[in-house]
């Protein structure tokens, strides 16, 4: 017996799920919240706080609140735990809470949302003062026990030594009695400069690819329970449409069929022994729906919406400094450029899922989520049990970039099927066609860029008009009263922090007006930052030719008030050669944009065939996010934010005809892949004065930067995404 | 009734002919590292090696599946993910969120047992498999360390990880027709 994931001693509750090998085969046996209780585990393991148990091996686990979906943040949040801690890192072993376990707890693991690239810089301080304190605590055992100062003793991975007694002892033999010990004062934590780092700060490997190399690792896909049963859902393909009938008996008598269940009032589900039973009885049942006024919509309807609100007269006015206006209807020179960017969907690889079980007085989920707490919620609510009556398993994601965050609608659909057979654990599989069909859509948005400039070529004036949907709006309509929603204007903000424009201009102005459409909407990796960046970025490239500048000196000049998004570019410009001889056919683009409190940007060489086919050869991303906690996984977040944000860049688009998405599956909805992957190159400028996000920064300057290049080669700009639809030869 | 060979055991089990292999390794066979992600040969998460092909399993009827047949899934590729690929995988810390990485090693290991030492060209052709974290650029690098480091020991050793699924599937075979 192999356990693959172990994450007992949670002292308070327990689940185990373990791959079973028998008979020369490999059968997938788990159990959940069965097997050892408290007080069989505590006498092996001290939780010497919240954050750290000590094993008497000298294991130490460290404990992780925030969902791991590849973004590396579970390595990342247990180095910065490890390097306060003190311990030996090859010693390391995480686990990671659950929502039930926080709950009871009153929050003791703080925030469990993984969204926004803040899985980090969220909870840094805290984790970091959980690592010390714990390590305050066994130094204090130690000193107990050996009735010396506990000054005198010092500590390296996990090895106390007394000096003057020549004694030494191991975290593991001092942690029962450090688990007894009370906390200690906050005030006396002192954290270590990032300078003397020695396990934070550095390229290690990841804790978790193990598994993921042999097939082992359970997805919440691959949740197995006993008389487990399996279901399928069909949602109104027309957003806001609902459930008129469907016509169950032509689907009962099928293989393994269970029954037909009504999810919700737009939602039908089958429930049999397999999914395949399921997938293939749903799609065999007649079903009605009423589409609704959603019906009459299509790319073509919003898209005339947005350009309306790109001249309307009502809008909502963000930053005003001068008068840009007037300042550009006075100018020598005008430019003037609208640009387009369309929905789209996140494409996790692993579908929308969820296992749910209901039984008298007891709730739980399996779930693929981002934020096990607003998963806990909508069990809850859906059930009908309260919060302390309900269970969510977090499973490691099969990709997340904003899905599986705060909708949870693949809980509630889960929950609401499950409620149907009380004790039996029932999982719900979308189908990848009903997963891109159903998606919370980056929104689509236009933009009215105007610019005037002087005899001498200099900016005077600088006008952002946005004309888009509204995340907030869509779920959050409270914080967006009178059209105001500052979200959809993010990276363009005055404010420093967390998205600031890096560019002055003696008269500015950011206006956004709000055109919302029938189609759901939400965080996309990077979210408005992809849109706003293209907008400015490929703008600006605009300006400055109108001017007969290089795009480069171009930012500089207007950059003097923001040295650390100047700082980006110029690394960035220097690690690509910028100005420098490139291969015949090749051209260069460059983008710099600010998003999750962290400075990113791009230079991409691109060339364009005579048949208007891009190929992006190198890419090369600097990134300043403060603390680089592991760089090799910054690196890696570099890479995919190239391959997330090309295939954007170059086919994502997710059309609207008679109110539904047209594309249902990867062979409309393209995703680059390996033979496209340009080279990546990473450079980590880190300043050590803030914590900045690390998942989505880097996105939003990948398409402006290729857009920028396709221009330089074609001496045409680029207005529209995704590329595809553009004529280029 | 379907009389399927997987990773080397010859399984009798109860499922209707037009069944995809990949949802009857996954919900008959119970070895569920062989991932769905789209079910129309798109996205390649589904890859297992047929015949010592990389094909994939979402769309392949299981009626049509001769017991003769050696199908070999991500759990069967080695022991102790010993397999070059697996281990090179391992040293450039591949994976992300690693959901699709059971298909893009069984694409890798194929590609390698075809060509030892493939050129980029080869490997762009070969790895069709999306990724949606992103890990093209180290899947790349992997595929050319494991090629390098197959061909390092496979002189040594003959019988190096790289060749346990092939002989496996080998002796199985010969067990079938017996």
């Amino acid at each position: 017996m192999k356990t693959i994931i172990d994450t007992p001693n949670l002292s308070r509750r327990h689940f185990i799920i373990s791959t079973v090998v028998a008979g020369g085969g490999l059968a997938l046996g788990m159990s959940f919240g069965a097997g050892a209780t408290e007080a069989q585990t505590a006498a092996a393991d001290s939780e010497v706080n919240v954050w750290v148990v000590v094993k008497p091996d000298d294991t130490c686990v460290i404990r992780i609140a925030r969902s791991e979906m590849g973004q590396g943040t579970l390595t990342g949040l247990a180095q910065l735990v490890a390097e306060e801690l003190e311990c030996d890192w090859s010693k390391v072993k995480t686990e990671s809470i659950t929502a039930g376990q926080n709950n009871s707890r009153k929050r003791a693991w703080g925030d469990m949302s993984t969204g926004g690239s803040r899985g980090i810089r969220g909870s840094e301080d805290y984790v970091r003062r959980g690592g010390a304190a714990a390590r305050i605590l066994l130094l204090q055992a130690a000193a107990d026990e050996w009735k010396v100062p506990v000054v005198e003793l010092t500590v390296s991975k996990g090895i106390i030594t007394h000096a003057a007694s020549s004694r030494s002892t191991s975290y593991g033999k001092v942690a029962a009695a450090a688990a007894r010990l009370p906390a200690p004062d906050a005030k006396s934590i002192q954290l270590k400069n990032p300078r003397d780092w020695t396990i934070a700060g550095k390229p290690l490997k990841r804790l978790d690819t193990a598994d993921k190399l042999d097939g082992s690792k359970v997805f919440a896909i691959d949740v197995k329970l006993p008389g487990m049963l399996n279901a399928a859902i069909k949602q109104c393909p027309v957003f806001g449409g609902k459930l008129t009938s469907y016509d169950e008996a032509k689907v009962l008598s099928r293989a393994g069929v269970r029954k037909v269940v009504k999810v919700n009032d737009s939602a039908v589900a089958v429930v049999a022994d397999t999914w395949w039973h399921a997938k293939t009885a749903l799609d065999a049942l007649p079903i009605v729906w009423d589409e609704g006024l959603g019906a009459t919509q299509s790319s073509a309807t919003i898209a005339a919406r947005l350009k309306e609100g790109l001249d309307a007269q009502e809008v909502y006015v963000s930053r005003n400094e001068g008068d840009a206006i007037k300042a550009i209807a006075g100018a020598a020179k005008k430019i003037e450029a609208v640009y387009s960017t369309p929905f789209l969907a996140h494409a996790t690889m692993e579908p929308m899922n969820c296992t749910a079980r209901l039984s008298a007085g007891r709730g739980e989920v399996w779930v693929a989520t981002q934020n096990a707490e607003a998963s806990l919620a909508a069990l809850s609510e859906e059930s009908g049990l309260p919060l302390d009556q309900c269970e969510v398993y977090k499973l490691d994601l099969g990709g997340g970039f904003g899905r599986r965050g705060g909708t949870q609608d693949f809980v509630r659909q889960a929950v609401s099927i499950a409620r149907q057979f009380p004790d039996t654990p029932v999982k719900l599989i979308w189908s990848r066609e009903e997963d891109m069909a159903h998606d919370f859509y980056r929104p689509i948005s236009q933009a009215k860029m105007s610019a005037g400039l002087d005899e001498n070529g200099k900016l005077v004036g600088l006008l952002v008009r946005v004309s888009g949907q509204s995340i907030n709006a869509f779920f959050n309509p409270a914080l967006t009263t009178d059209g105001r929603d500052e979200r959809q204007l993010q990276g363009l903000y005055e404010k420093p922090g967390d998205g600031q424009l890096g560019y002055s201009a003696p008269n500015l102005r950011t206006e956004y007006a709000m055109r919302n459409t029938h189609v759901p909407v939400g965080p996309w990796r990077g979210v408005n930052t992809n849109q706003n960046g293209v907008y400015m970025e490929c703008f600006i490239d605009e300006v400055a030719r109108a001017a007969g500048t290089d795009p480069l000196e171009f930012r500089r000049a207007l950059m003097g008030k923001y040295p650390k998004h100047l700082g980006v570019l110029n690394a960035v410009a220097e690690k690509a050669g910028w100005g420098k001889p490139l291969p015949p056919g090749v051209f260069r683009g460059i983008a710099q944009f600010m998003g999750y409190g962290s400075y990113s940007a791009a230079v991409a060489e691109v060339s364009v065939s005579p048949q208007g086919k891009v190929k992006v050869h190198r890419m090369v991303l600097a990134i300043n996010c403060g603390h680089a906690v592991n760089p090799d996984q910054i690196a890696a977040q570099v890479e995919g934010s190239v391959a997330y944000g090309l295939s954007a860049a170059l086919y994502g688009e997710c059309s609207i005809e008679k109110g539904r998405v047209v594309e249902q599956n990867f062979h409309t909805y393209e995703i680059v892949r390996l033979n496209e992957m340009p080279k990546v190159e990473t450079v980590i400028v880190p300043t050590y004065d803030f914590w900045g996000g690390v998942g989505e920064p880097t996105i939003c300057v990948v398409s402006p930067a290729v857009m920028n290049a396709i221009a330089a080669a074609t001496g045409k700009p680029v207005r529209s995404l995704p590329l595809k639809n553009v004529t280029l030869a | 009734m379907a009389k399927l060979n997987i990773n080397g055991r010859v399984r009798e089990i109860a499922v209707e002919a037009d069944t995809p292999l990949l949802w009857v390794i996954r919900e008959q066979v119970g070895l569920t590292g062989t991932k769905y992600g789209c079910g129309v040969a798109q996205c390649g998460a589904c890859s297992v090696h047929f015949n010592g092909e990389v094909v994939r399993s979402c769309v392949i009827p299981v009626g049509g599946i001769k017991a003769t047949d050696r199908i070999v899934t991500i759990e069967g590729l080695s022991t102790n993910a010993s397999h070059p690929v697996q281990k090179a995988w391992a040293a450039l810390d591949v994976p992300q969120c690693g959901y699709c990485q059971s298909g893009q090693i069984m694409a890798a290991t194929a590609l390698l047992k075809k060509k030892p030492r493939p050129t980029d060209a080869d490997i762009d052709e070969a790895m069709t498999n999306i990724c949606r974290c992103g890990t093209y650029q180290r899947i790349r690098a992997a595929v050319h360390m494991a090629a390098e480091s197959a061909a390092g020991t496979a002189t040594v050793s003959p019988g190096s990880p790289a060749r346990v699924p092939a002989r496996r599937a080998k002796s199985n075979a010969a067990k079938v027709k017996a």
